[in-house]
């Protein structure tokens, strides 16, 4: 048939599930999407947010789930029974909600030291006191010895929502500014350090912490507080890029106002990684409007930056002006951020 | 940071931009996929006056390995006994059945990411049963770490470690593109990476014999507009020289350590096939016949099958200059970052991924 553009269907790995389905860029995405959406879809699950927003009996409750499989277990700044409380913490956090409960599965390998587990239970503890947390429930599951790689730990957590703030992209407006509360990619890039397979001594830390502190400093600002998430996986950049999609706005990112650790940004170089991608811990991003902006970075503290605005568009994308006054797009991460041969 | 932030500053930039001027249309090609990366991540693209062009060349190592031999990497990984290493960027590469690497490990095969050939030399010696195959891929750039690393297993003889060598050189590919009729290119942004091993001399003939000017650069803002305000002065002047701009770290005669092991581990093939380029005369390494017990391709069996490029990719349009990635009817339908066509698309060096990525479509 002549004048029909037959465009092949690209159909790789599509079949089966891959690390990049994982990494918690546009793969993750789909996997959510068009899997496990559809197939679960019904109103709470489908804002698709941090957490579940659940009414109960007139109270407001936010409700979210996250596991965690991070490789070392130990890793400089942190282990992963402190990222699994304070991850979900985060979740809570941002979505406006003062944390209550949390609960704890843990899916333990066959020879796991016993020794080890107290440790990571002590430091799971340890971090539920520090966020005034209490975990409420737990479960243990012992797999064969290959069947995990010696701890995974799933916690879930609910929270009480803050009955000043309405928190949703949709509520982002042009002009809005866009803060961080501290240097971008150190969890990322202390975990990649921590595998031992880069030659890199460096003494970056995992900024592993809870932000509920954060996030209720700023739930004072009301309805000039617009959107709160903490960019974990796919880092700053996917973040952004959900927020440019919820808001139907563009993102202008100035370059130079994010804040990015000499030694990481260092690392990252000679990675060939872009911070933007690399997963955070303990960081958070807010809109505001214009007129809280100033207030948002004073309670926010040391560290804080405005890093861009909202602008009106009609493709909304992630863009950032780079000191020159050139402009690139920030796109959502690809696949797992993996160092470029040259 | 320093010596880094000195090559960014947005008053250097803005001064050397504001300097760059041609009286005519002027078309220059940079060769290597790091320069396009830098170009299109800062922008530097944008203060160009129009016209000067820039074309992307075929200095991306991803993008100009073949679907078979990626076919013939995919059949090795997928042997029980191996474990295959490789570079991260190679793995999301789909082969002729449209099958990656990263595709094989999710099945099953046992793939890894190193960061060097010696951690997979290192991975064999903690894995006596298996056999670890290293994926030797890229220029003159990443080379001399593979031949080190060969010697290394000679000398503590590990038997069980080999590498599938698809090490390609950079002079012959310019000279194929030099040679392809239609090319127009005025001038040539030397690659910086690669030059710091093999030197500025393997580029001398792109002046003397073809009369084009070459300038070496290295991978900062500042660099490439200092290796573009170079071109444009030896246009002016009716000059065709290879100058260096990058002299912070490459020198005229590279680096004779890393020469000499390139010399004694490798044997240059008679051709070899690139993708989108075709197959081109003595422009690719093979392991030497004294190393021949580490290479896997004496040691597997694979298909060795040549596979036709897709129709609708125009990787190799795109590889010699003669295409934009929009101009090619798959670029960001069939073919993203996410699901690549075309190698192009694949590492963030490939021009159609930098396209993509920075949304270039003008």
């Amino acid at each position: 048939m002549r004048g029909v553009l037959r465009v092949p269907e690209s159909r790789v790995s599509d079949d089966v599930v891959t690390l990049a389905h994982g990494a918690g860029g546009k793969a993750s995405r789909r996997l959510v999407e068009e899997l496990f959406l559809p197939e679960l879809r019904n109103p709470l699950l489908e804002p698709l947010g941090d957490s579940a927003l659940v009414s109960a009996n007139g109270t407001r409750l936010a409700l979210t789930t996250d596991s965690y499989v991070v490789r070392p277990l130990v890793f400089p700044g942190g282990d992963i029974g402190e990222l699994a409380v304070n991850g979900t913490v985060n979740d809570l956090a941002v979505s406006g909600a003062t944390p209550i409960a949390l609960t704890a599965g843990f899916v333990i390998e066959e020879g796991f030291p016993l020794d080890d587990l107290r440790s990571l239970t002590r430091s799971a503890a340890r971090a539920a006191a520090a966020a005034g947390v209490a975990i409420a429930a737990g479960d243990t599951k012992v797999v064969e010895r290959g069947a995990a790689d010696g701890l995974y730990i799933t916690t879930s957590g609910i929270g009480l929502l803050d009955p000043r703030v309405r928190l949703d992209a949709a509520r982002v407006v042009p002009g809005d500014r866009v803060l961080v509360s501290g240097g971008i990619a150190e969890h990322g890039i202390a975990v990649m350090i921590a595998r031992g397979n880069l030659a890199l001594e460096l003494d970056v830390e995992s900024d592993t912490a809870p932000v509920h502190r954060l996030t209720a400093a700023l739930c004072a600002l009301g309805d000039d507080l617009r959107w709160m998430r903490d960019p974990t996986r796919g880092g700053l950049a996917t973040t952004l890029n959900e927020l440019a999609a919820g808001a139907r706005a563009s993102v202008v990112l100035q370059e130079e106002a994010i804040p990015v650790r000499d030694d990481v940004r260092a690392a990252c170089e000679l990675l060939g990684i872009d911070p933007l991608y690399v997963a955070n811990e303990g960081k958070l991003v807010a809109v505001v409007a214009a007129r809280a902006a100033e207030a948002a970075l004073v309670a926010l503290g040391e560290g804080a930056a405005i890093v861009g605005e909202m602008r009106a568009d009609d493709l909304p994308l992630v863009l950032a002006e780079t000191p020159f006054g050139g402009a690139r797009i920030v796109d959502m991460l690809v696949g797992d951020p993996l160092p470029r041969i040259c | 940071m320093r010596y880094l932030d000195e090559y960014r500053s947005p008053l250097a930039v803005a001064a050397l931009a504001a300097g760059l001027h041609a009286d005519r249309h002027v078309k220059l090609m940079e060769v290597c996929g790091g320069h396009t990366h830098a170009i299109y991540r800062h922008g530097i693209d944008t203060l160009l006056p129009g016209e000067i062009e820039l074309v992307h060349g075929p200095g991306c190592p991803v993008c100009v390995i073949p679907m078979g031999r990626i076919d013939d990497a995919v059949s090795i990984a997928e042997r029980p006994e191996v474990i295959f290493t490789s570079f991260g960027d190679m793995l999301r590469v789909p082969g002729g059945r449209r099958r990656s690497l990263l595709e094989a490990k999710a099945r099953g095969a046992d793939v890894r990411i190193v960061y060097s050939p010696l951690d997979a030399l290192a991975i064999a010696r903690e894995n006596a049963d298996r056999e670890v195959v290293f994926f030797g891929v890229g220029f003159e750039t990443t080379a001399p770490a593979v031949a080190l690393t060969l010697q290394r297993a000679r000398e503590l003889d590990v038997r069980n470690f080999s590498v599938f060598c698809n090490h390609v050189l950079v002079a012959p590919a310019l000279r194929a593109i030099l040679d392809s009729p239609d090319t127009e290119i005025d001038g040539f942004i030397g690659p910086g990476h690669v030059s710091t091993v093999i030197g500025t001399r393997p580029y001398e003939f792109i002046c003397s014999e073809y009369g084009r000017p070459v300038v070496v650069s290295g991978f900062e803002p500042t660099d490439i507009l200092q290796a573009v305000a170079g071109l444009l002065a030896q246009l002016r002047e009716g000059r065709a020289e290879v100058e260096n701009e990058y002299g912070r770290v490459v020198r005229r005669k590279g680096n004779p350590a890393a020469l000499a092991a390139l010399e004694e581990v490798f044997t240059v093939r008679d051709d070899f096939e690139w993708r989108g380029l075709g197959a081109i005369p003595r422009s690719a390494y093979r392991i030497a016949d004294a190393f021949g017990a580490w290479d896997a391709e004496n040691r597997f069996e694979v298909p060795g099958a040549r596979i036709e490029d897709p129709k609708a990719c125009r990787c190799g349009d795109v590889l010699r200059g003669m295409a934009k990635p929009y101009e090619c009817r798959v670029f960001g339908t069939a073919c993203t970052p996410e699901k690549p066509l075309g190698t192009c698309m694949v590492s963030s060096e490939g021009a159609c991924a930098a396209y993509y990525a920075y949304r270039r479509v003008a």
